[in-house]
């Protein structure tokens, strides 16, 4: 605990989900912006407040429904109508209906291996070494603790005063987290 | 005790709510609709029935779909069904109200239904071979019974609501256990009662896709309609303070999945028929993809489906209640000609028309019915009191 060991940053701790909520919006409000919460379960309220909500994931996952969809008609407009055209019953070679399912399927396709591909690439996921880790308490936040981290990195974080200001906000415990 | 009631008369609606005040309006248009439909009866007796069968099938779609909503909600329980429950309870005491406004279409079954022509049964072997089903007597008994299931179900639904109300315990388990049931039957007779009213029309014609798709039709009209109602309930109203974006959220997200179920029924029939191309199969589409139908069916793939696909994939769109009301209006107005490009085209195939007929008796049944819809939310706390899924009306988070 001497102040030349680098520091992460801080963590609190809180029993109840309405603490960490309000912690995160009064430390918003103060101008911190480096912050993360962990929590057991989703809470919607989390992100709002953290501000995390809007991200490129669901843009990315679009663009990928898009060109699955491109794909998935391309595909079947390349092999039946141009590469080895088959009259089928005497429909059009170009028979949209009949694509539609192929064409439907892939667009399900490229968008979900866009959304956990872009996630994992957005996210830095996995992550063999992160360093909350070594805050003993904070295997909690996988039980029923919800643990708020104000990052060193942020221009505001002052070893003492963010520690101060952390302490006002009703949690369990608050601990340095050594990075 | 008391302070408790005095809290929830907070959600009662106020006499001069706007809703209210379109309640002389609605029941005016419907008197006009009503009174210049039958003087249409006067001088096209055919076209009238016609015109009043599509006229009815559009609002008893939003009632039913209601019913089959307010189940669901028995059976699985959310914040989103806890918002609209007292308006989808509402539309489902209207079912009594239907089953008389149903009667013009029992008068006019010589005059709709193909099958009940007994100069064409005459001649027509396919026809006297479906009469074991499609015959009058039959056909009247079988509405009757569907009635009886629905007005049972309205009826308990309802009594068992104010029970809950007044603070019976047991009554959240009667309800969801009459709902299991409940959505089974209205299920297997929705889909009968889509095959009698509607898909007889074209008696020689037949899906077995055909009831599922009007379920599905139905659960979106109500949807829609049950999201206008909220919003204007939440915009001005005592409602404002308990729904949230979250609630638009999910409701507009109901919206969107009935949107696609919608789409994929569609596209799952045309896709069959138009594989099997098979003569007693195809007629139904022929008929319905020219002389104008066309492009009617080309409107609904746009604004029935890609459009508010496309519009309500957008999360902050479903969580702006101004925003997710204009879409499902929009969705409502889409479901009208969705109806029509469904009915008419059985009685002026090949070759679209519409008739004031069309309109006014459309007209006069939905005044009436809306002015029955918004008459049950009269009196009520538009919330349920101490549900857990809503903290700002006494329940506990």
């Amino acid at each position: 605990m001497t102040a030349r060991v680098p520091l992460y940053g801080l963590m609190a701790e809180f029993a109840d989900v309405n603490h960490l909520v309000s912690a995160i919006r009064k430390l918003r409000q103060m101008g911190y912006r480096r912050l993360d919460a962990f929590t057991p379960f989703p809470v919607e309220e989390v992100w709002e407040e953290l501000g995390v909500h809007r991200n490129m994931v669901s843009f990315l996952v679009f663009c990928g429904g898009l060109a699955g969809c491109l794909f998935g008609i391309g595909l079947q407009y390349w092999t039946s109508a141009i590469d080895y055209p088959i009259n089928v019953g005497g429909r059009p070679l170009f028979s949209i209906p009949a694509f539609v399912p192929i064409t439907f399927e892939c667009t399900v396709l490229f968008a979900a291996l866009t959304a956990v591909l872009g996630m994992l690439a957005l996210n830095g996921l996995p992550a063999p070494y992160h360093p909350v880790f070594n805050v003993p308490r904070f295997a909690l936040a996988s039980r029923d603790r919800f643990f708020l981290c104000v990052e060193a990195t942020d221009p505001l974080f002052d070893r003492e005063g963010t520690r101060r200001v952390l302490e006002s906000l009703s949690p369990v415990s608050v601990a340095e987290v050594p990075d | 005790m008391s302070s408790a009631m005095d809290d929830r008369s907070r959600f009662v609606l106020s006499a001069d709510h706007p809703l209210f005040r379109v309640r002389p309006l609605a029941l005016g248009a419907g008197a006009i609709g009503v009174a210049v439909s039958l003087a249409g009866a006067l001088i096209d007796t055919t076209q009238f029935f016609q015109s009043y069968l599509f006229g009815f099938l559009f609002w008893f779609g939003i009632a039913m779909g209601s019913l089959a909503l307010l189940m669901i909600y028995h059976v699985t329980g959310g914040a989103w069904g806890s918002v609209i429950r007292r308006s989808l309870e509402s539309a489902v005491r209207t079912i009594p109200l239907l089953a008389v406004l149903f009667l013009p279409v029992v008068l006019g079954v010589h005059a709709l239904y193909e099958w009940a022509d007994t100069s064409r049964l005459a001649h027509d072997p396919l026809l006297q071979h479906k009469s074991t089903y499609l015959n009058v007597p039959f056909f009247i008994f079988r509405a009757a019974l569907y009635f009886a299931v629905w007005t049972l179900l309205a009826i308990f639904l309802s009594r068992w609501s104010e029970a809950q109300e007044n603070g019976e315990p047991r009554a959240i388990g009667w309800l969801e256990n009459l709902s299991r049931g409940g959505l089974v039957a209205v299920v297997l007779t929705l889909t009968f009662a889509a095959i009698d009213w509607a898909m007889s029309l074209e008696p020689h014609w037949y899906s077995t896709l055909y009831g599922v798709l009007i379920l599905g039709g139905c659960l979106l009209s109500a949807m829609a309609f049950m999201i206008q109602v909220t919003a204007l309930l939440a915009n001005n109203g005592p409602l404002s303070s308990v729904v949230q974006p979250m609630q638009f959220h999910d409701l507009g997200k109901l919206m969107f999945a009935f949107v696609m179920l919608w789409a994929y029924l569609s596209l799952s029939q045309l896709l069959i028929i138009w594989s099997g191309n098979l003569p007693e199969e195809t007629p139904w589409y022929l008929k319905r993809m020219s002389g104008g139908w066309q492009y009617l069916g080309l409107l609904l793939i746009l604004f029935h489906f890609a459009l508010p696909f496309v519009i309500l994939l957008s999360r902050d769109i479903k969580r702006n209640a101004r925003l997710v009301a204009s879409v499902a209006l929009f969705i409502l107005c889409v479901r009208v000609l969705e109806v029509y490009w469904l009915i008419t085209p059985a009685f002026s195939p090949y070759q679209a028309r519409v008739h004031w007929l069309d309109v006014t008796a459309w007209l006069g049944v939905g005044g009436v019915w809306l002015w029955a819809f918004t008459g049950g939310l009269r009196g009520r706390a538009l919330v349920v009191w101490n549900d857990p899924s809503l903290p700002a009306a006494g329940g506990h988070a």
